[in-house]
């Protein structure tokens, strides 16, 4: 059932096809564990079946023996082994302290989205949401908070997780193993979208990362076409400002996702609708629809046209 | 099989001297069967014979177990296939908080609870638990709360955070009255809980038949026993911490608010101190059924009794010890992931000891193949997986992974329903003829376990390799292209399997059986004495109460039907129409009371109303209504007491039968009061060192939590009222000392002076808090001391209400000198009052002062 599963292509958030070390050391002790477990459950099984179909009858001292070899001793060593083969592995999982140079990436959660934040090599940082970059040979460190409810953020084909605490906060460290388009989800029930919050993880080489941050930290594009032009003067006019921020325009907010870049982004709505034209105004028009009780929102009235045209600025903010 | 050293009794009975003619054995049947008659018609209602109320307590378990199980069809059809719009999000979390709850708060613990009432006197051949109108009201409260959350949905004003309601999202989250119906409710059904606990383990310490030793009494008992001391130190947690949040949500006290310096993660602590061990009380009592049917399959005793003993007590031991590991994803120290990882593994060793105990014993018989032993091998053959699946996640790294997905909804439901739901129902299909002598059908029987077996696993298995695809739980709908889809339709469409299963069984139990034939007596053959007295049986119990020389009397003891046909035991009367029972001694069972116990009540249903109203009307926040149910809860629970409890006998002692004569009224530590009264008090206190220690869990996280100010301030108050606390306790020694020295002008002036001194110290109390600059809204460390203070202060003036109730009861001739059971209870609660007082001084002044 579980090749079954897997057969079809490679699932994004699958714990068993890794891109990362954490989740490649954990997939392996699951493997040694499942295997071990399905062994001992056929004999488990074997021997309740031997003893119900009642062959052959034993004197109850031997039937005493058996409680000790088969209740006591075996678990107690079969115990033994796996405690003393898994459990040394689990402080370099979770207790990895952030090396010097490493790079601390802050994740925050939110209801229901991920507000990101990268450091730059000027001691600045750049707000960003919904997407993770990750350069392939380095490490990056994580450090997760949440001012709301509890979150927690995982990338099954990289790491296990870790919980986004009110009040406290945790720290996760991604060492990607190789090239990958992967998936991440909340995995904490945090109220009504707990199912509508994820983020795309993109596993990329040093060079195209470096690309990527540049371009990210950049001020927003001017719009071009003219329905971006009007799109941006919608924007404006509908109060967008006062949550979102665009950079290198007035708006400034901080409520909601930074929106610098949207346009470039694969997925809305912390990936849960692709960006395009379509699916972009649609979540304009009801973002409640997408995500029952979303703090957006939403723009029915301000009519078509103008919702065309606000979604194509936002397509330009590339 | 008769062990050395069998049944000591201090005069042999001489049974050609005992043995009562045919005539006097039917007036002695006619005067016990009006003793225990149960009332007709709609006095019905007021009956608490246990095996009355057990089946009340059972059938409506069940059908809570029905209306989690429609709610699990729900969201298994709104999760058939991606993008799914059947169930809106809301009332997708509504459904999913709610079914969890049920099935745990309102079906998998009291069951135990229930079948435990319903057969557990039967089982240790006595007639009746000790306090059955106990039992009755725990099963009114339940009954009152269970339908208040259910009815919740219904206005779709259920809570909806879960069911283990973690905050801040259930705190500051969702304001509307889902969360408050949940956090009331329950610790209303964790009260009937706690009830039903002390009266199953005064009952398996205090009510066996003569020499029916400790260590001779059936395994259900014993595991009874472990699970009921569990409820006791595993509820309190849970009620402390749902006091805690009810306080942060109704009065902003920020127990959970980072903002004032509570942290969501005590929440947590609290919630799996109750939560893991909840998972033994629930899985414990349902091997305890296992237990009890496989020596019956085998014909052979049990193999390894004292191993199998020693094994469930262990197992409740170490259960509560590894409560972190549904915390390890929240970022503690990987050392402190190890040893929590290395406990929660080590706790398969005692469940393996216990199985392979069982299948040594079928190897020493022949198992006859029946249909409860087809539902335990089910039960086993998927429990073991759950046990395995349990290792696995109980290892830290795996974990890390695992946690929060469809793997442990698999895990979880692998293990439930393997070590529960199938062994309930092969005990169902056991135990069915105890009630009215008629059996289930064996047909109906293979259908309902084999459509349940192939439907959990369609259902269960397929949501193992979900969780390993990334699927979180608690998700209302999914996208499609994850590799989802296929796996949950066939979950889904296993779910309905399952569920055809349980409606066979279901269905089953409801027909009517008026053609049946009745079975022979014992059908089973089985060794255990519940299945001694003939069926039909009478609403008396026991017809008399045998004398027990081995683990398997009704093998053993080739005698004991005939005996007992005949009347010929102990208690095989009612001279004086009233119930009566045997009380024995905790170890030796040796006989020593004759204890009476109360009779048909409607008292038990209205306390459970006017209790059940104080929750209601506190969850709607009317607090004026609420207050009100308060003091009529407590004039209904005074006149319970006053009227049913510590009655003084016509004459000292009674012969039970055997030459044996035995006091009607035993006073102090022997009394079975005095008994429940400390085990609740453990109960009490258990949850008040929760407070404590969310006191130093809060300490730990800021070193700071204590305000320099607040060092000095209010010692003097706090001290003086520790010092009238001290004297009111010393006085309330002494009114019991001047009682039973039968110096009345003493004992009033001490026991008087102890309340108005008490009620002093209360006043003082609430001074302390109304005057002190501490703003509970403001800091945890402000809303931790009140609650503490409060709490001191409740428990103080209870004292003072029974000190009260102690100089009335003398006063009215109710208690004398030799019957003095009232004020020794009140000395006991006195001492439990002191020294909570004393620990809430010790760290509120003392602790600030040294650290």
């Amino acid at each position: 059932m579980l090749a079954a599963g897997l057969a079809g292509g490679q699932p994004p958030l699958s714990t068993l096809d890794t891109s990362g070390e954490d989740a490649r050391a954990i997939a392996g002790v699951f493997w040694w564990m499942a295997s071990g477990a399905a062994v001992v459950w056929l004999i488990a099984v074997g021997v309740l079946l031997y003893c119900l179909a009642g062959h052959r009858r034993i004197a109850r001292t031997q039937a005493r023996r058996i409680v000790v070899a088969g209740g006591v001793v075996t678990p107690l060593v079969l115990l033994a082994v796996l405690v003393g083969t898994v459990l040394p592995g689990v402080s370099r999982l979770v207790d990895g302290a952030p090396p010097p140079a490493a790079f601390v990436v802050r994740v925050a959660g939110e209801r229901w989205w991920w507000r990101v934040s990268y450091p730059l090599s000027d001691g600045r940082r750049v707000d960003l949401a919904n997407e993770l970059y990750l350069p392939l040979g380095r490490t990056t460190h994580l450090e997760l908070s949440s001012d709301n409810v509890i979150h927690s953020f995982w990338i099954p084909s990289l790491a296990g997780k870790v919980d986004m605490v009110p009040g406290r906060t945790t720290h996760l460290t991604l060492e990607p193993t190789r090239a990958a388009a992967v998936r991440g989800v909340c995995a904490e029930y945090c109220g009504a979208s707990h199912a509508r919050m994820a983020f795309d993880a993109f596993v990329v080489e040093a060079a195209e990362f470096d690309r990527w941050l540049q371009a990210e930290s950049r001020q927003a594009a001017s719009p071009e076409s003219a329905a971006a032009r009007d799109g941006a003067a919608v924007f404006a006019a509908s109060g967008c400002g006062a949550c979102h921020t665009v950079r290198g325009t007035g708006a400034a907010g901080t409520i909601g996702p930074d929106l610098t870049h949207v346009g470039r982004r694969r997925r809305l709505a912390a990936a849960t609708l692709s960006n395009d034209d379509d699916q972009r105004e649609h979540w304009l028009e009801r973002p409640d629809a997408v995500k029952p009780g979303a703090l957006m929102p939403g723009f029915a009235a301000l009519g078509a046209p103008r919702l065309t045209a606000l979604s194509a600025y936002l397509r330009e903010l590339r | 099989m008769t062990p050395p050293g069998a049944l000591d009794r201090p005069h042999e009975p001489d049974m050609r001297e005992d043995a009562a003619t045919l005539d006097t054995r039917r007036a002695q049947e006619a005067r016990l069967a009006a003793a225990w008659r149960v009332p007709t018609g709609w006095r019905y209602w007021s009956a608490v014979n246990n095996t009355v109320v057990g089946q009340w307590y059972i059938a409506l378990t069940l059908m809570f177990f029905a209306f989690g199980g429609v709610l699990a069809l729900a969201m298994r059809l709104q999760l058939a296939v991606p993008e799914n719009t059947l169930l809106a999000a809301e009332h997708y979390n509504q459904i999913f908080t709610v079914h969890g709850s049920v099935m745990m708060f309102l079906f998998a613990i009291p069951i135990f609870e229930a079948v435990s009432i319903a057969f557990l006197p039967a089982m240790i051949g006595a007639r009746e638990l000790p306090f059955p109108r106990l039992s009755a009201f725990g099963f009114w409260a339940f009954a009152i709360g269970g339908l208040f959350l259910c009815g919740s949905l219904a206005f779709d004003a259920a809570p909806k955070g879960g069911w283990f309601m973690y905050p801040p999202l259930t705190s500051g989250y969702q304001p509307d009255i889902g969360a408050d119906i949940w956090l009331l409710g329950f610790s209303f059904i964790e009260v009937a809980a706690i009830a039903a606990a002390v009266e199953l383990i005064v009952g398996v310490l205090r009510s066996r038949p003569p020499g029916m030793r400790i260590d001779l009494m059936p395994l259900y008992a014993w595991y009874v026993l472990v699970a009921a001391v569990m409820v006791l130190f595993a509820f309190p947690p849970l009620i402390a911490g749902t006091m805690l949040l009810e306080l942060e949500r109704a009065l902003g006290w920020p127990f959970f608010d980072p903002r004032g310096g509570g942290d969501p993660l005590l929440w947590q602590h609290l919630f799996w101190i109750f939560g893991h061990p909840e998972v033994y009380i629930v899985f414990l009592p349902s091997v305890a059924l296992v237990a009890m049917i496989v020596p019956t399959a085998a014909r052979q005793p049990i193999v390894g009794y004292t191993w199998v003993v020693l094994s469930a007590i262990g197992t409740g031991f170490l259960s509560f010890g590894l409560w972190v590991h549904h915390m390890f994803t929240t970022g503690l120290p990987g050392l402190t992931l190890a040893i929590f990882s290395a406990a929660s593994a080590a706790v398969a060793v005692p469940t393996t000891v216990q199985f392979v105990c069982f299948a040594a014993t079928l190897l020493t018989g022949r198992p006859a193949r029946s249909v409860p032993m087809l539902f335990i091998a089910g039960g086993i053959a998927t429990f073991v997986i759950g046990g395995l699946t349990g290792v696995m996640v109980a290892m830290a790294p795996f974990d890390l992974q695992a946690h929060d997905t469809f793997f442990v909804v698999a895990h979880l439901h692998t293990v439930l329903i393997g070590g529960t739901v199938f062994p309930l129902l092969a005990g169902l299909y056991y135990y069915y003829p105890l009630i009215g002598g008629k059996g289930l059908s064996d047909r109906l029987g293979r259908w309902s376990f084999w459509l349940s077996f192939v439907g959990f696993n369609l259902t269960f298995m397929p949501m193992h390799v979900l969780g390993l695809l990334g699927m979180p739980r608690r998700v209302f709908t999914y996208s499609a292209g994850l590799g989802w889809e296929t796996l949950n339709l066939v979950a889904t469409a296993g779910a309905f399997i399952l569920a055809a299963g349980i409606a066979v069984a279901a269905w089953d139990v409801v027909r009517p059986k008026r053609r049946a034939p009745l079975l022979p007596r014992n059908p089973w053959q089985a060794g255990t004495i519940e299945w001694l007295p003939p069926q039909p049986n009478p609403s008396w119990g026991m017809r008399m109460i045998p004398a027990i020389a081995s683990r398997y009397p009704l093998w053993d003891q080739p005698s004991l039907v005939r005996d007992y046909d005949e009347g010929r035991g102990f208690l095989p009367d009612a001279e004086e129409g009233r119930r009566e029972m045997l009380v024995t001694s905790t170890v030796d069972a040796a006989p020593q009371q004759c204890l009476r116990i109360g009779g048909p009540t409607f008292l038990t249903l209205w306390a459970a109303v006017a209790v059940g109203s104080m929750f209601v009307f506190a969850t709607f926040k009317r607090y004026e209504l609420a207050a009100l149910s308060t003091a009529v809860s407590l004039v209904l629970v005074l006149t319970w007491l006053w009227t049913g409890t510590g009655a003084i006998p016509e004459k000292a002692t009674k012969h039970v039968g055997f030459g044996v004569e035995l006091p009607l009224y035993l006073r102090g530590r022997d009394a079975v009061g005095w008994w429940a009264m400390c085990i609740t008090m453990l109960a009490v206190l258990t949850a008040f060192l929760s407070i404590v220690f969310g006191y130093f869990f809060y300490w730990t996280l800021d070193a700071d939590f204590v305000p320099g100010a607040a060092r000095a301030q209010g010692g003097g108050a706090l001290a003086a009222a520790g010092g009238a606390v001290g004297l009111a306790w010393a006085l309330t020694l002494g009114a019991r000392h001047w009682n039973a020295a039968d110096r009345g002008r003493a004992f009033y002036a001490s026991v008087l002076a102890g309340a108005a001194i008490g009620a002093g110290a209360v006043a003082t109390l609430s001074w302390a808090l109304a005057a002190s600059a501490l703003d509970p809204t403001a800091s945890v460390y402000a809303a931790t001391v009140w609650l503490l203070v409060a709490w001191c202060a409740v428990h103080v003036g209870l004292g003072v209400v029974m000190q009260v109730y102690c100089a009335a009861r003398r006063f009215a001739g109710r208690m004398t000198a030799g019957h003095d059971i009232d004020i020794s209870n009140t000395a006991l609660f006195w001492h439990f009052a002191a020294a909570t007082v004393g620990i809430t001084m010790a760290v509120l002044v003392g602790f600030p002062a040294v650290s």
